[in-house]
């Protein structure tokens, strides 16, 4: 039996209406928890003055530099003890799940019972960079907490200046969108780069992000400096009784309006079957007796809507791998920034394909690690010395799939033009 | 003396496979296609002829481990003992089984978890700490996500959107909850209120000067001490001096306020991704429900829902009627804030005569 609990009149009303209540689950953590029952009373507090009432610190556990997020109560009594005392250290371990947020029971009831033991009993699936973020331990607990986590095979995640948890999507695992093997990139590039996770020495953070396709389910392009993105290069496969079924139940003024007329490159015709086009980079499926799709691939930019639409009808194509885009951002300092093309088609088969990979993720992080300034993601540094600069301290050769359109300005020394013709002309050779 | 044992520990990232669902492994990369037999359900083919039938539902995300018990003792007696988690803190439990479907249903439900969020459905809102860890927080987004879910509840269980909708919710104008359709985030409206006499102790003043996007933060001396001073007139009050400097607390009570802002989109389909739009702001940050910001989500939603075509993102929608046509259509007010004078901001503008009559 826990303590008795503060009254907290404004947090009951968050007990009321139909979607899960996070009060409530506090409630029956304090019924034998008296840290519990102490952060239920720090909480109303902040809803009672609506301001933030924790100040952050420094703390760790052996070995490591980050991954702890060390929080303290500023609510003391007039005496400066803490008002909340059992919840005046309230640190949370960010722990890394496994790749694609993948459970069995028995291993969610380990960390559970950890949990129990040596914490709030407070667990957020998952926070926003994707780590297991376990709320509220005391500082004493917190290395007993890792420790026990670690046996079961957890590592921690990252904080600070250094590389964060990444995260990929379901992939491989269960859908058919899937270009590459999303959970072997992870995997490789955050073992590739643990010193980088757990000892903080960056000039910033540094997020990888891992979509099988460009559906992009984690949002890879917005928030993480190097996404990994699914595509193929080949054509876009059919499937002709999926087709003639999906047609059978929406109609054929669905396909007209929901397929063919969102595709944004108009890469798409509705024709009738004797008329379609034949040639190397046409996918063509017939979607009742008489009219069939006809889909231009060489102008398709692979966006996923007619898939997405059609699932089954139209499938990805074969010949497989991931568009590579650097310096995703949220806001602070300059306003929020999308990552940049670097890579176009980047093969993710053979071990070389993979070798080739990590080797690009090691040239990215080593120039961020030495032009970066303090507290500057990827896409300021690239705002501040310019994509060419960047490219080639990547060695990354340059490519027209990187821009929208060509500069409108002309404020530039372009003095070195015919060398860098010539370097195109090399370009168009060596393809 | 011996020294104390000093744990080493095991470095290194947690293979999944045993984590996997075993029609999950059996199938790894082979799958063909997938439908949707109702809402909060996903039925997924494999090449093989393998099948798999997903039941995704919305939890608090903050949990008690007794609701992840709870959520053990499910997938451990009406389906295979595996579960996964999306970005959005929904649950996905896969049953290698048709009939097995109803009866998870039913559990998850009569447990108080709702099922859905699939398709053209409201998913759960992703967010962030808020008041219950955050050191800088503007608001508590776990209230206002619950406040918001309660609402749009029968939204996430239903398919009755154009297309999805992804929700988000900030503490801060950093915007940690990320892109989406609608994001609540809080907005600074006033410039951060100094302690002198804590700001040479407890700050590295350079670093918190080069923080400032408009160079509004100078060094100074107050009362003898180091200290620096804010140009209230170039300030912007966004709160990025704030977590370098806790004495330049930008907080408060009132002059917190939330802003709503609409059509981002993560995804590459149709239209390149998309970054949220400002369309409302100055909403009281009124805990514990936050009625008001619930009554702006609920006019945008409904505007979106009667008059967006299938398929279209909330992006897409605006995109196709212009921005006269959603303040019209959403009845929400357009101020001169909306208008973007931030670097590069003048590409927001309207360069042409395309105008709706």
């Amino acid at each position: 039996m826990a303590k008795p609990l503060h009254p907290t009149p404004l947090l009951d009303e968050l007990e009321k209406g139909p979607w899960p209540s996070f009060v409530t689950g506090l409630k029956r953590l304090a019924k034998d928890n008296d840290m519990a029952v102490d952060l239920l009373g720090h909480l109303e507090h902040s809803y009672e003055t609506r301001m933030g009432h924790w100040k952050g610190g420094t703390l760790g556990v052996v070995g490591y530099g980050g991954g702890i997020i060390p929080r303290f109560t500023e609510i003391k009594d007039k005496d400066g003890n803490p008002r909340f005392k059992d919840a005046a250290e309230f640190h949370t371990l960010r722990i890394m799940p496994a790749a694609g947020m993948h459970y069995d029971t028995d291993t969610l009831r380990k960390l559970c019972d950890i949990w129990q033991k040596h914490g709030s009993g407070l667990i957020a699936l998952h926070g926003q960079s994707g780590d297991i973020m376990f709320q509220g331990a005391t500082s004493e607990n917190v290395q007993k907490a890792f420790d026990e986590f670690n046996e079961l095979g957890f590592d921690l995640g990252g904080a600070g200046p250094a590389l964060r948890t990444s995260a990929s999507c379901i992939g491989q695992a269960r859908c058919e969108m899937s270009c590459y093997d999303e959970a072997k990139a992870h995997h490789l590039v955050i073992n590739k780069f643990l010193d980088d996770l757990h000892r903080p020495a960056l000039p910033y953070k540094f997020k990888f992000k891992f979509s099988g396709c460009p559906n992009d389910c984690t949002n890879s392009i917005q928030r993480s400096d190097f996404a990994t993105i699914g595509t193929w290069r080949d054509n876009i496969r059919t499937d002709e009784a999926q087709a003639k079924k999906w047609v059978a139940k929406n109609g054929v003024s669905a396909l007209v309006n929901q397929v063919i007329g969102m595709c944004p490159t108009r890469a798409i015709q509705l024709k009738d079957a004797g008329a379609v086009a034949k040639g190397e980079h046409i996918s063509s499926v017939k979607v009742d007796d008489k009219q069939a799709l006809e889909i231009d691939n060489k102008n398709c930019v692979r966006c996923m809507h007619c898939i997405n639409v059609m699932t089954g009808g139209l499938q990805i194509g074969k010949d497989k791998g991931a568009t590579i885009l650097i310096g995703g951002k949220s806001v602070l300092k300059i306003g929020a920034t999308m990552g940049t093309v670097i890579v176009p088609f980047h093969p993710l088969n053979t071990e070389e394909d993979w070798e080739n990979y990590l080797d690009l993720c090691q040239r990215t992080m080593d120039f961020f690690a030495e032009n970066a300034l303090e507290h500057e993601r990827t896409g300021e540094m690239i705002d501040r010395i310019g994509l060419a600069n960047f490219l080639e301290g990547v060695e990354v050769e340059i490519d027209p799939n990187m821009i929208n359109r060509p500069r409108m300005n002309p404020y530039t020394n372009m003095g070195g033009w015919d060398e860098e013709v010539a370097k195109a002309e090399a370009r168009k050779t060596a393809a | 003396m011996a020294q104390p044992q000093v744990r080493k520990p095991i470095e290194g990232f947690l293979d999944n496979k045993k984590f996997l669902h075993p029609k999950f492994a059996a199938n790894y990369g082979n799958w063909k296609m997938h439908d949707r037999p109702r809402p909060g359900v996903l039925h997924h083919v494999s090449h093989s002829g393998d099948e798999v039938w997903t039941v995704k539902c919305g939890t608090q995300r903050q949990m008690d481990h007794y609701t992840i018990r709870k959520l053990c003792d499910i997938a451990d007696k009406y389906a295979e003992g595996f579960m996964r988690f999306t970005m959005r803190s929904n649950v996905e439990i896969s049953v290698s089984s048709a009939d097995k479907v109803e009866p998870l249903i039913k559990a998850l439900e009569d447990a108080g978890f709702p099922v859905g969020g699939t398709g053209n459905s409201v998913s759960m809102v992703a967010h962030t700490q808020g008041w219950m860890h955050c050191d800088i927080p503007g608001t508590d987004a776990s209230g206002v996500v619950k406040s918001m879910m309660d609402h749009l509840i029968d939204e996430y269980k239903h398919e009755r959107m154009p297309n999805r909708v992804k929700l988000s919710t900030s503490c801060c104008e950093i915007n940690c909850g990320g892109q989406a359709d609608i994001a609540v985030v809080v907005q600074y409206t006033k410039p951060p209120k100094i302690n002198h006499d804590l700001v040479s102790a407890i700050c590295e003043r350079p670093t918190v000067v080069a923080r400032c996007p408009v160079a509004a933060i100078r060094p100074t001396i107050v009362n003898g001490k180091p200290s620096l001073e804010v140009d209230e007139r170039k300030c912007v009050c966004c709160g990025a001096c704030y977590p370098p400097c806790p004495p330049m607390q930008i907080n408060d009570p009132e002059s917190n306020k939330i802003a709503i802002w609409v059509g981002g989109k993560n995804s590459n389909a149709r239209s390149k991704p998309t970054f949220h739009k400002l369309v409302a702001a100055g909403l009281p940050n009124n805990a514990p429900r936050w009625p008001e910001v619930n009554a702006v989500v609920g006019k945008i939603l409904k505007a979106y829902q009667a008059d967006g075509r299938p398929w279209e993102r909330m992006a897409d929608w605006i995109d196709r009627i212009g921005w006269p046509a959603f303040f019209e259509k959403t009845g929400l007010p357009f101020t001169k804030y909306m208008i973007d004078d931030w670097r590069g901001g003048r590409v927001n503008l309207n360069a042409s005569a395309h105008i709706r009559f």
